[in-house]
């Protein structure tokens, strides 16, 4: 398994070897499946969105529905305004969407397509049905990640939607930064059991993870509507969670529509939950439920009762950077160690954060912000550790150094849970100590010699 | 009545004409799209001479295809499973990320000391300066980093999109890092606008392989039997299974290209005596040019179903003409057979009658209906998602096939015979002898000879006309790929997916065969999709619906 990989770490300066992160418009794609009746357009080569839509699926075992300009060699020389025109008049005959969201590729950014131009001349040539609209987004694959992808979506919805008609609403607007749809429904329930009335975009669940029942639906019945993000200009504030992913979106909505804004780390584990719950309770001036005091007493609890297993257990992590802070800051809170953290999207600021998070556990934690799977390979070759976190790529690192591991972050392609269970929230915090201590434990039981079996753990 | 006039009246089943089908998928589209569509989608008429289909022609722009890109039929399908090669994908992050470990080419290091590369991906991540500056030290560097970390005895190099936009000359990188750093280096201009669908880049990976690989090793290889398969990818381990029958028939393959094979195999390859084509579509290229350059004949063969296994083991058998072989095979697939039939006699009783429809692939789509047919299934729909006419109508039709623009892009190489190496296997006398007794070489007769009259044929079927069909016809299994699966089983009926194999296989050859029999029959008999209504939906008396009392303990 990974044969080729040494402790010896030589500098690269071009060579990505196996990338923690992909490129910007799939989180584009993403961001778009969360709007409802909305079709997620790429506009460039059919491969990207092959590409997306078969990862997407791949990831959530839900259809994955988008469409493309199909660029050939013609076009790419030409220009695609042809192609695009051609493939809205096709998808609002055929596909019926309330709304489409273009976004581009690194194909029709290098040509230089100006899209609003196209859309301008697509509405003139009457080909935008009255009542329907185009929305777009720049996600040239050069530029940033999947990550910013999500994001600069998340902005294109305030830019084209958002409106201010001057009365305030007792409204909290959420944008809940690239997460699972379980995740998305999770943030709703939190937000419900508060009582605030929110407005919660883009939201993928019951699109990404919707019933099976004999009914195939092109659009599910979920998904943040067009009415609903036009609504978030009159909301009394915005709760961004996860700054890569929702604060751009955020900013221009405080600075088009004057809602007030708080940028938040995702709810995950305790303290980033307990954040998101006070930011909740003091924008929407209501109490915090006795049963959500439960829950994180109950998270606490079983912190608590775990705590020796957990305790100064050195994990390299890598993902992507609005996963990482929360995550790597629940580890320390229950006693591990962070010791490598590694995100294939830029973060110079963001790697600074993380070694103060880990300044007290692991004041020696390695935090590489744009590097790569490989290089956390390599390192924990030479410095071992007692824990694997990320994404499935991970899986032949956990293999080849007999490591346990558990899977989170994008994509998750071999296992099932993430599709039912949050991951925020205190019930999130709960799953995570249940699996990070049952990989503990299978290895254990599976590798102990039969004379140190434990019955009870 | 015979199984085959059942067939011929109900075509389609018990649904409407394959002629209405085609009507109402066609109807909620605008003009110019419905005129374009139409050409793809055929009712298959007068099999024996299958109509003219609009194939291998530009996707709608708009229209939910299933269609990929020339780099994912380049470096995703045909060079990328060669493990030993170094892979690096020129271009920003996505390209590489997505085609790393998604397609289940399986492989195995020949000796510890070796890398399997396919758990890499590698790429140059372009960034912003890199359009705006070119990006060609940018390759130059990595190549070099990936030289010294790695030392592989070759390193691949892939194009997307930007960089034949930006005008970066990768192949003169290539040369100038092979003269520098003494191992075979080479490019594929494979970016991803070029050609249609993940066709074109079959083909300029064909021209690749055969330019900087094929012929490289010239050691005599010691067999009486040796061939080569050609368009096997190993999905599954399914190469793994072809080579465990033709090992038992005493046949040697050197390469199978390019599933599960290795570089040096790829370059000892022009010694075989044979080539045997399993998807024409990916590498028919191939086949034609090292008969030209070594004289080395081909034929297309079959190994997925028992009647496709069996038939193309006895061609094999005859091409090479020793009545030792002849017998052997025979002796083999007896052998085979016997744990074959108690399974065929099984899934059987479940199976047959049953509908599928198969849209997937070059070749998979007319393969599989071979399998279907074992079971007794009907195949009433099918079509391709990237293959040209002459996969629907044969290769007769080759030369009445138009050339178009996006096709001219793509480089045909000038082939001529190898003074020194070209070789005829068999003599001209000896070839004519075995075609007047009925073989054929160089053939492939199509889909479309196969399926029954009066069934659909659809070409890069769109997600608007793949609904239909379930809406009309609710086949009992689909087989279709990753992008599709999720739609199909919405809707009741279940989906094979037939370009991973939903992560099972092999369903090449016996072995392959029973696993593909038993799959289906639990995919038909399962009993998730009578789950998909709850009982109260179609029955207003809760009560009645309600389960029996529990049974006593005691």
């Amino acid at each position: 398994m990974l044969e080729g990989t040494t402790a010896e770490i030589r500098e690269r300066k071009a060579l990505r070897v196996n990338p923690a992160k992909t490129c910007q418009p799939i989180g584009a794609m993403y961001a778009s499946l969360g709007i409802h009746k909305c079709m997620p357009h790429s506009h460039g080569s059919q491969g990207c969105c092959a590409y997306h839509r078969s990862h997407l699926t791949r990831h959530h075992k839900e259809p994955i529905v988008a469409t493309t300009s199909s660029f050939t060699e013609g076009a790419s020389v030409f220009g695609g305004l042809a192609n695009l025109k051609t493939a809205l008049e096709n998808i609002f005959t055929i596909y019926e969407p309330d709304i489409v969201s273009v976004h581009t590729t690194c194909l029709s950014e290098v040509i230089g397509d100006d899209i609003p131009t196209i859309v301008k001349k697509s509405e003139e040539a009457g080909i935008i049905p009255e009542g329907k609209m185009v929305i777009h987004a720049n996600t040239p694959s050069f530029v940033g990640s999947h990550v910013t992808g999500f994001s600069v979506q998340c902005a294109a919805f305030v830019n084209y939607l958002a409106e201010s008609n001057g009365a305030k609403k007792n409204v909290i607007n959420i944008f809940p930064g690239w997460v699972e749809p379980a995740d998305m429904r999770e943030l709703k329930r939190i937000a419900e059991l508060l009582g605030v009335e929110y407005i919660l975009a883009p939201d993928t669940s019951d699109v990404l993870d919707s019933a099976l029942d004999g009914e195939y639906k092109m659009y599910p019945d979920g998904g943040t509507t067009v009415s609903q993000l036009k609504a978030m200009g009159d909301s009394l504030a915005t709760l961004a969670l996860g700054p890569m992913a929702s604060a751009l979106a955020a900013e221009k909505l405080t600075k088009k529509c004057k809602v007030d804004h708080s940028i938040l780390e995702l709810p995950i584990g305790i303290s980033a939950t307990d954040a998101f719950v006070n930011a909740l309770r003091i924008a929407g001036d209501v109490t915090v439920p006795r049963e959500l005091e439960k829950e994180r007493g109950r998270l606490v609890d079983m912190v608590s009762d775990m705590s020796q297993y957990l305790h100064r257990k050195k994990v390299a992590i890598f993902g992507d950077p609005d996963h990482l802070t929360p995550m790597i800051k629940f580890l320390v809170e229950v006693g591990m160690q962070p010791a490598v953290v590694v995100t294939g999207t830029k973060g110079k600021k963001w790697a600074q954060n993380i070694r103060e998070i880990c300044s007290e556990a692991n004041p020696e934690v390695e935090v590489v912000p744009f590097s790569d799977i490989h290089y956390l390979h390599q390192w924990i070759k030479a410095n071992p550790v007692d824990l694997l976190m990320g994404n499935t790529y991970g899986k032949y690192v956990a293999k080849s150094e007999n490591l346990p591991f558990v899977r989170f972050g994008f994509p998750i392609l071999d296992r099932v849970g993430h599709r039912a269970f949050p991951l925020l929230g205190y019930a999130g915090g709960l799953r995570l100590i249940e699996k990070i201590t049952d990989a503990f434990f299978d290895k254990r039981d599976r590798e102990d010699p039969d004379h140190e079996i434990e019955l009870v753990l | 009545m015979s199984d085959e006039t059942a067939q011929n009246d109900f075509p389609m089943g018990d649904g409407p004409s394959a002629a209405e089908t085609r009507e109402k998928m066609l109807e909620v589209y605008p003009k110019k799209t419905q005129r374009k569509r139409g050409k793809q989608m055929l009712v298959n008429e007068t099999p024996e001479t299958p109509a003219a289909i609009g194939a291998n022609s530009r996707t709608v722009p708009g229209i939910i295809t299933q269609r990929g890109c020339s780099y994912a039929g380049c470096k995703g399908v045909v060079i990328g499973p060669i493990y030993d090669i170094l892979h690096i994908t020129h271009g920003p992050i996505g390209c590489g990320w997505y085609s790393w470990l998604s397609r289940r080419n399986m492989t195995k290091i020949r000796h510890p000391e070796e890398t399997n590369y396919l758990q890499y991906s590698m790429s140059t991540d372009m960034q912003e300066d890199h359009i705006v500056f070119g990006g060609e030290k940018q390759l130059e560097q990595a190549i070099q980093e990936a030289y010294d970390e790695f030392k592989p005895k070759a390193i691949s190099v892939y194009a997307t999109c930007p960089v034949g936009l930006i005008g970066d000359d990768i192949h003169a990188v290539c040369r100038k890092m092979k003269e520098k750093l003494g191992i075979n280096i080479f490019g594929f201009s494979c970016e991803g606008y070029k050609g249609v669908s993940q066709s074109a880049g079959h083909h300029i990976a064909n021209n690749g392989v055969f330019k900087h690989m094929i012929g490289l090793d010239d050691t005599p290889v010691e067999a009486k039997y040796k061939l080569n398969v050609l368009g096997e990818y190993n999905i599954g381990g399914d190469a793994w299974e072809i080579d465990r029958i033709l090992r038992l028939c005493g046949i040697h393959i050197i390469g199978t290209l390019s599933g599960g094979v290795s570089y040096d195999e790829i370059c000892n390859c022009h010694n075989a005596d044979l080539n045997v084509v399993m998807c024409h579509r990916s590498i028919n290229y191939m086949a034609e040019m090292m008969e030209q350059k070594f004289g080395i004949p081909w034929f297309k063969v079959n190994f997925i179903g028992i009647e496709g296994t069996k038939k193309s083991l006895r061609k094999i058998a005859k091409y090479f003409g020793d009545k030792e072989l002849i017998d052997r095979v025979e002796e083999v697939i007896a052998m085979e057979m016997v744990d074959v039939r108690p399974v065929i006699a099984d899934v059987t009783t479940r199976t047959k009658g049953k509908k599928a429809a198969l849209f997937v692939g070059g070749s998979r789509a007319h393969h599989y209906q071979d399998l279907f047919s074992d079971m007794g299934m009907k195949t009433i729909a099918a079509g391709y998602e990237f293959a040209h006419r002459d996969d629907y109508e044969g290769r007769d039709v080759l030369p009445s096939i138009k050339i178009d623009a996006d096709s001219r892009n793509i480089e045909e190489l000038d082939v001529k015979a190898d003074p020194e190496r070209f070789n005829l296997r068999k003599t001209q006398e000896r070839k004519v002898a075995l075609e007047e007794s009925g073989f054929d070489f160089s053939d492939y007769e199509g889909m479309m000879r196969q399926m029954a009259k009066d069934t659909l044929v659809i070409d890069d079927i769109s997600h608007h006309e793949l609904e239909k069909l379930i809406e009309l016809h609710k086949p009992d299994v689909i087989g279709s790929g990753i992008k599709d699966k999720y739609v199909i089983e919405k809707m009741g009926v279940p989906c094979k997916q037939l370009h991973s194999y939903d992560y099972g296989g092999p369903y090449a050859g016996f072995k392959g065969a029973i696993n593909f029999f038993k799959e289906i029959d639990r995919m038909i008999s399962s009993k998730v999709w009578k789950l998909t209504r709850a009982p109260w939906k179609d029955d207003s008396d809760s009560q009645s619906t309600a389960a029996k009392e529990p049974v006593a303990v005691s």
